[in-house]
């Protein structure tokens, strides 16, 4: 216990503070998206992750946008264990055959007022695994997507960025 | 490095033993041509006597060119530093092996891989439910990987049909494909009587996307970014294995610059890989501090590699002969120092774990993976080396490794503790050798072409979970024909099935943290 205190006192504070370059210049991103947030979903957005065949490199992003460098549950967003407690459903990769049923299932879980979210290259369009036999992608043929994040794979800071610009645009 | 060592402990043990040809493509590659009839024992043999599981075993279509099917066994003999393949060639009409399931363990989910992709009938198999291709969404019939194969057609559905243990009391517990966290998709059918597991099957492919279909038809060239894509957390394993393949087909030999290089890059991809499930066991267990310090060790590796090559995760950084970045001085003195605050913070977590009494004993005998049982399911990698089994590429084939005296780490124990113990141990080894391979940093050439013999060729890397292999054919023009991918994920994903026996339910994440295996570069 000792030993954890004295980690917790050394390491001091480590999270990141995130900027947005937009034109009005630079200014602190988390504090935004926390009001918008606030504003328009209560106390916070809880979203649920589905992966449909990515490699696994989106959702190491997304784990690491929780580490305690960006630390995205400061900005209310959450991750939930289950579709019933989402506001918005994350999915990741270019939709496996074998995926699509649990996809739709998950979405179908989800109460209302619910959107979509994708994140990573292949979850747009296929990305590397277009024209396979066995996709059934892209996600927005069988789902609304209201969300798109690009990268292979995003990094923590453009996925939190770009849930930003969303919620902004959102309330225009 | 003698093939013909092998051949002649073949003719020891099979006195008979008349193979069709032997060659000796590569220095570390003896090719075995033998006949359908004898084919099964030949595989009996070299699993015997190398020893050795079946590292892969695949098909492949050339009824185009002459009118067979070939199948390939690929063996390893580390004493001889050598893969041997074993080929067959399967007629056509009616195309079926001898299987050998029954005999060599390992090779029972290649095969029901055969014959869910070719139609290749292992005769005498145990279990052909398909893998993969599951049979809600897939009608039979349809065999993607043949050359004549364009769309899937028919409409014969069915239904996977899962093992049952039946008697009173005992219950069942179906797990995913959607899991709780931020977690690829598979299904865990769990049997339980009380609390402890009895019987564990896994329903993976979820994430089966085509990946080797879609490398035919590409140049390697084109299909280098493919391979980044096969397990998102071995990116540069997968690379490597490929453009390793790649570079033997084409002549190409790797400087000492290029593999030194490449190696510090494999290790410091192990070296966040192990962190990383470091810091989902202790989450597993509900110890958050630790779990949190070491994913800000993850992300400051992670960092690290963003700054010395422009990409998180190592992605279009290697290409075929050369690699996309170089590390110069300057770049020499960021990598040390990081390592040596790495090192320090890795320290810290490794002390804060193992002063905390409970989650000790709660990873303490949690998914004991016994010696006899992994040796005899063929497991490789990691978790061999966490259940006693040395098996290390790095030691086979050492290359630059050799220079550094490179020290393969291993632990008895088979259980949670044991994998964590052996991430201690490797992650501290491999900042050792990153700091010496370093040191050996010198200018020169990145790469040498020179000719070319053979249109195929095994490529091989060891990442943090184990061999990735990727065995390559091209025609001449360098178009890919055929690519076979084998991530240790698809070897060891049973093992957990055996380890979380005996355990409960609320140990299964422990359990299945502590393997951490790849879903994506299993199912491929």
């Amino acid at each position: 216990m000792i030993r954890i205190l004295k980690n917790r006192v050394l390491k001091g504070i480590v999270t990141k503070h995130i900027a947005l370059d937009l034109s009005k210049g630079v200014e602190s991103a988390g504090k935004e998206l926390k009001v918008l947030i606030r504003k328009q979903f209560g106390r916070s957005l809880n979203l649920r992750e589905v992966d449909t065949g990515s490699c696994g490199g989106c959702e190491s992003e997304i784990i690491s946008a929780n580490n305690p460098f960006y630390d995205l549950q400061r900005f209310g967003v959450n991750f939930v264990a289950s579709p019933r407690h989402a506001d918005a459903l994350l999915v990741t990769g270019p939709v496996s055959t074998n995926m699509r049923l649990a996809l739709e299932k998950t979405y179908a879980a989800m109460p209302e007022p619910k959107f979509v979210i994708t994140v990573g290259d292949c979850a747009l369009d296929g990305g590397v695994f277009k024209g396979s036999y066995y996709i059934k992608g892209p996600v927005k043929d069988i789902l609304p997507v209201a969300l798109h994040i690009p990268g292979c794979p995003p990094e923590p800071q453009e996925i939190i960025q770009a849930l930003l610009v969303f919620l902004r645009n959102k309330e225009k | 490095m003698d093939g013909a060592k092998i051949i002649s402990f073949i003719k020891s043990y099979l006195p008979e033993f008349q193979p069709f040809a032997v060659t000796q493509a590569y220095v570390d590659e003896l090719y075995i041509k033998v006949s359908l009839e004898s084919f099964k024992e030949v595989a009996l043999a070299l699993h015997r006597i190398l020893p050795s599981p079946v590292m892969m075993l695949f098909a492949s279509d050339e009824r185009a060119v002459s009118g067979v099917f070939e199948v390939r066994a690929v063996f390893i003999s580390p004493k001889e530093r050598q893969w041997v393949v074993l080929v067959v060639d399967i007629p056509q009409e009616n195309p079926h092996f001898n299987s050998l399931a029954k005999d060599i363990y390992s090779a029972a989910l290649f095969e029901r891989e055969i014959w869910e992709m070719f139609g290749i009938k292992p005769e005498g198999h145990p279990d052909l439910r398909r893998l993969n291709l599951h049979d809600e969404v897939w009608p039979q019939g349809n065999f993607p990987l043949r050359k004549d194969f364009t769309q899937v057609s028919g409409e014969a559905l069915g239904e996977y049909r899962f093992n049952r243990v039946e008697g009173e009391g005992v219950f069942e517990i179906p797990v995913g494909p959607v899991h709780a966290g931020i977690i690829g998709p598979g299904h865990f059918r769990f049997s339980v009587a009380g609390e402890p597991i009895v019987n564990l099957e896994l329903r993976l492919g979820f994430t089966h996307r085509g990946v080797e279909k879609l490398f035919e038809g590409r140049s390697c060239l084109e299909a280098l970014p493919l391979a980044e894509c096969v397990s998102g957390d071995a990116v540069f394993a997968h690379s490597l294995a490929f453009s390793l393949a790649a570079e033997k087909i084409s002549g190409i030999t790797a400087g000492k610059k290029l593999r030194l290089l490449r190696a510090i890059l494999l290790e410091l991809e192990r070296l966040y890989n192990h962190v990383n499930d470091i810091s989902g066991i202790a989450l597993d267990v509900g110890f958050s501090f630790p779990s949190a310090y070491a994913a800000l060790i993850k992300e400051s590796i992670l960092q690290l590699n963003a700054k010395l090559t422009g990409s998180r995760y190592l992605k279009k950084v290697n290409t075929l002969g050369g690699l996309g970045v170089d590390i110069d001085e300057s770049q020499k003195a960021v990598l040390l120092n990081s390592l040596k605050k790495i090192r320090k913070d890795f320290l810290e977590l490794k002390k804060m774990l193992e002063a905390s009494v409970s989650f000790m004993d709660r990873v303490d005998t949690c998914g004991r993976l016994m010696f006899k049982t992994a040796r005899d399911l063929g497991v490789v990698g990691f978790a061999a080396r966490a259940s006693g089994i040395p098996t290390d590429l790095r030691k086979y084939f050492p290359g630059v490794y050799a220079e550094v005296n490179f020290k393969m780490m291993i632990e008895e124990g088979g259980d949670a503790l044991a994998r964590l113990n052996l991430r201690f141990t490797e992650f501290m080894e491999s900042c050792r050798l990153i700091e010496e391979l370093a040191g050996k940093l010198a200018s020169g050439p990145l790469s040498s072409s020179g000719t070319h013999a053979h249109l195929c060729a095994l490529g091989y890397a060891e990442s943090a979970r184990g061999p990735v292999l990727y065995w390559l054919k091209t025609n001449p023009s360098g178009i890919i024909e055929r690519c076979k991918i084998v991530d240790p994920s698809a070897h060891n994903w049973q093992a957990l099935a055996y380890a979380v026996l005996g355990n409960i339910i609320p140990d299964f994440p422990l359990c299945n943290k502590s393997f951490n295996l790849s879903y994506s570069g299993n199912d491929l």
